[in-house]
């Protein structure tokens, strides 16, 4: 298997479901010409032409209804936002319109399409730019929520939200995208629902998704050395999300914690919390903690934002304190 | 038998498919009528519930346009929307028990008046947030131009609408490329209870749409026969051309902003001005107009409202029987599975 970049495997992706089906087609600012400001689309306005890449004026709310008014009349819209900061402005399409029409319509009406791009703190972009937004799509039925941590995940699991019939969100962390991995060659999709335990261990779960699973991933790297093993299971989808393998897992260790870059007050962590609690909480030793993003507007300084997202120490600490 | 003798004399000059169309645009109008004045009624029985938007008095705007669309073209509109599926020829009993909320409606009973659909003819969604409908027909358009058909779309929508951001988004975007769609405002003069001139800085809305590098124009839209005429050249201009179109529709509704509005007559408009509106109410305008040409008798049209009326007894009547969606309907459709 070849070894490729974040969104060298999201490009594939792309290109692959293109050249798979005609209705698909991109959209989006400045992903043409420009190639994408994190150069995900890069070469495919080359490639495939104005007729299956569109740059957008600056329109957010306008381009996204009109990939929800493609997808109703049956095309298959990736749109790219530049980053989800920017996708705010259109969450009355998401929400109102996206997330709904199937069941407003009575099944008659469906939305195949993608909304992808980065989302997540890290660059230094401050309060406007970093933020996480899968739990505000996650909190809406009829969406699908998807975040991936590996390019070979990206690339598997974007091939499937392509071919979805619903909306799919596709989250894609800005930190992730130089990261390397082996990706598989041609068809290679993954089912939505399935999450990957990406670490084995006994002694404590640690559950997260998209950037906490490489943080995670440190962490267990230097808990081991004091001889703690801990188990990561990467959720990989949020909607719909595969709270079997997280019990199973809290079967086997007893222990949990939460781990990602949102906000900690009612973020996704919280859900996690719960869903344990109400399904295995015989299970538990030790209360369920969060390592999550500090509940702030996220600051410029370079040495603030560090404190205001999770660090490999602070879930060094989380593991200690719950053994 | 003397009125038949006299209608033959003076329409010897109008084809039998003219006749039979003029006949159906009569028909089509007041069958709305009728079926909205039942919805008025059965709101104030609780059978219909939660905000009921009714299309009286601008009956004409949608059936002199939809009349003039080829079977594949695709019409999308705001909430106040019953107007725009019968007019397309759906089943007004599917309509009426979508208004209930029955399983057998339009919809399962999931979406209600301000959220129809009827796909099968091509009615692609009445939506509930004032403006959105606009930048969604606007994608409906993307998609007849990304396949390269000769659809076009029809987009309906209130004077409200002209001054949510989405328009200007989706105007620039349908004249950059080019979009077959028909943009219409329904002017009837207030958003709600605000009047054109304490909402639009502009209230000739033509001109406030102007810019897009696509033709507008104001219409008349309580005359259905003004209206078929310009439906008829704008819409092949916008198939000939491959460009948009915005048109300003002049027309007013005879009652309430929504079933439930208290403050209709009196409080944002005087019962003199719905009055001196009412003279110029669609339908008998269009009667006179058969009537003066020979081209319908009044017993004719007698039969049609009686027939009109059967029709929307019988959707009553199917909606009063139908039953209410089954308790797992409540999960269906969250997701294609």
């Amino acid at each position: 298997m070849a070894v490729k970049t974040f969104r060298e495997a999201i490009r594939e992706a792309l290109i692959e479901e293109m050249d798979r089906d005609e209705r698909v087609f991109l959209m989006g600012e400045d992903i043409g010409r420009y190639q994408g400001t994190f150069r995900v689309t890069e070469g495919l306005f080359q490639k495939y032409g104005p007729h299956r890449v569109w740059d957008t004026p600056i329109s957010e709310p306008g381009f996204i209804a009109i990939a929800i008014g493609a997808a109703i009349d049956g095309l298959r819209p990736v749109v790219e936002v530049m980053t989800w900061s920017f996708a705010f402005l259109a969450m009355d399409q998401i929400v109102n319109h996206a997330a709904k029409i199937l069941y407003k319509s009575g099944g008659a009406c469906r939305v195949p399409m993608v909304i992808r791009g980065p989302a997540g703190p890290g660059k230094q972009l401050a309060s406007q730019h970093s933020h996480s937004i899968e739990l505000w799509l996650a909190h809406t039925p009829g969406l699908k929520v998807v975040i991936p941590s590996t390019p070979a995940d990206a690339k598997g699991l974007l091939k499937t939200a392509i071919r979805d019939e619903n909306p799919v969100m596709f989250i894609e962390h800005p930190q992730l995208y130089l990261t390397k991995g082996e990706v598989p060659e041609g068809e290679y999709t993954l089912p939505f629902g399935v999450a990957d335990v990406k670490r084995e261990g006994r002694d404590a779960t640690i559950i997260t998704y998209s950037r906490g699973v490489l943080l995670a991933q440190q962490a267990a790297e230097r808990l081991k050395e004091e001889g703690i093993e801990v188990e990561i299971i990467d959720l990989r989808t949020l909607v719909p999300c595969d709270w079997e393998t997280v019990f199973r897992s809290i079967r086997k260790t007893h222990r949990a914690i939460a781990v990602h870059d949102d906000w900690r007050y009612a973020g996704f962590g919280a859900e996690i919390v719960a869903q344990i609690q109400e399904h295995a909480f015989d299970y538990l030793d030790a209360p369920i903690l969060r390592v999550a993003g500090a509940d702030v507007p996220m600051p410029y300084n370079k040495h603030l934002e560090r404190h205001a997202v999770p660090q490999v120490e602070d879930i060094v600490a989380a593991v200690k304190q719950v053994l | 038998m003397s009125t038949r003798t006299n209608r033959t004399k003076k329409t010897a000059h109008i084809p039998d498919a003219e006749r039979a169309e003029l006949i159906e645009l009569y028909r089509q109008m007041l069958l709305i009528r009728r079926f909205e004045e039942h919805c008025d009624k059965a709101y104030r029985q609780d059978k219909i519930g939660g905000y009921l938007h009714l299309y009286i008095g601008e009956e004409a705007l949608a059936v002199g346009f939809i009349s003039q669309l080829n079977p594949d073209d695709r019409v999308l509109g705001h909430y106040r929307d019953h107007g725009y599926v019968l007019a397309l020829g759906s089943d007004p009993k599917a309509v009426m028990a979508e208004l209930y909320g029955k399983v057998t409606g339009l919809c399962r009973g999931k979406g209600g008046s301000m959220h129809l659909y009827d796909k099968e003819k091509n009615f692609l969604g009445g939506y509930a947030i004032v403006g959105d409908v606009i930048g969604i027909a606007t994608g409906v358009a993307f998609a007849a131009k990304y396949e390269g058909s000769d659809r076009i779309v029809l987009c309906f929508f209130g004077d409200g609408a002209m001054n949510a951001g989405l328009l200007h988004e989706s105007l620039n975007m349908a004249g950059l490329w080019k979009l077959p769609v028909i943009y219409i405002v329904e002017n009837n003069k207030y958003a709600m209870g605000t009047p054109v001139e304490l909402h639009s800085a502009v209230t000739n809305l033509a001109k406030r749409a102007s810019v897009y590098g696509f033709p507008s124009e104001t219409i008349d839209a309580m005359d259905v026969l003004e209206v078929r005429k310009h439906a008829r050249r704008i819409i092949d201009h916008v198939r000939t051309h491959k460009e948009p179109y915005f048109v300003e529709a002049i027309t007013y509704r005879f009652v309430g902003h929504g079933a439930a509005d208290i403050t209709d007559p009196g409080s944002y408009r005087t019962r003199e001005e719905v009055e001196e509106w009412r003279k110029r109410d669609p339908i008998p305008t269009l009667a006179k107009y058969l009537l003066e040409n020979g081209i319908a008798t009044q017993d004719e049209l007698d039969a049609i409202d009686r027939e009109v009326r059967a029709v929307v007894e019988e959707a009553a009547r199917f909606a009063d029987e139908s039953p209410d969606p089954p308790l797992d309907e409540l999960w269906e459709h969250v997701f294609v599975d």
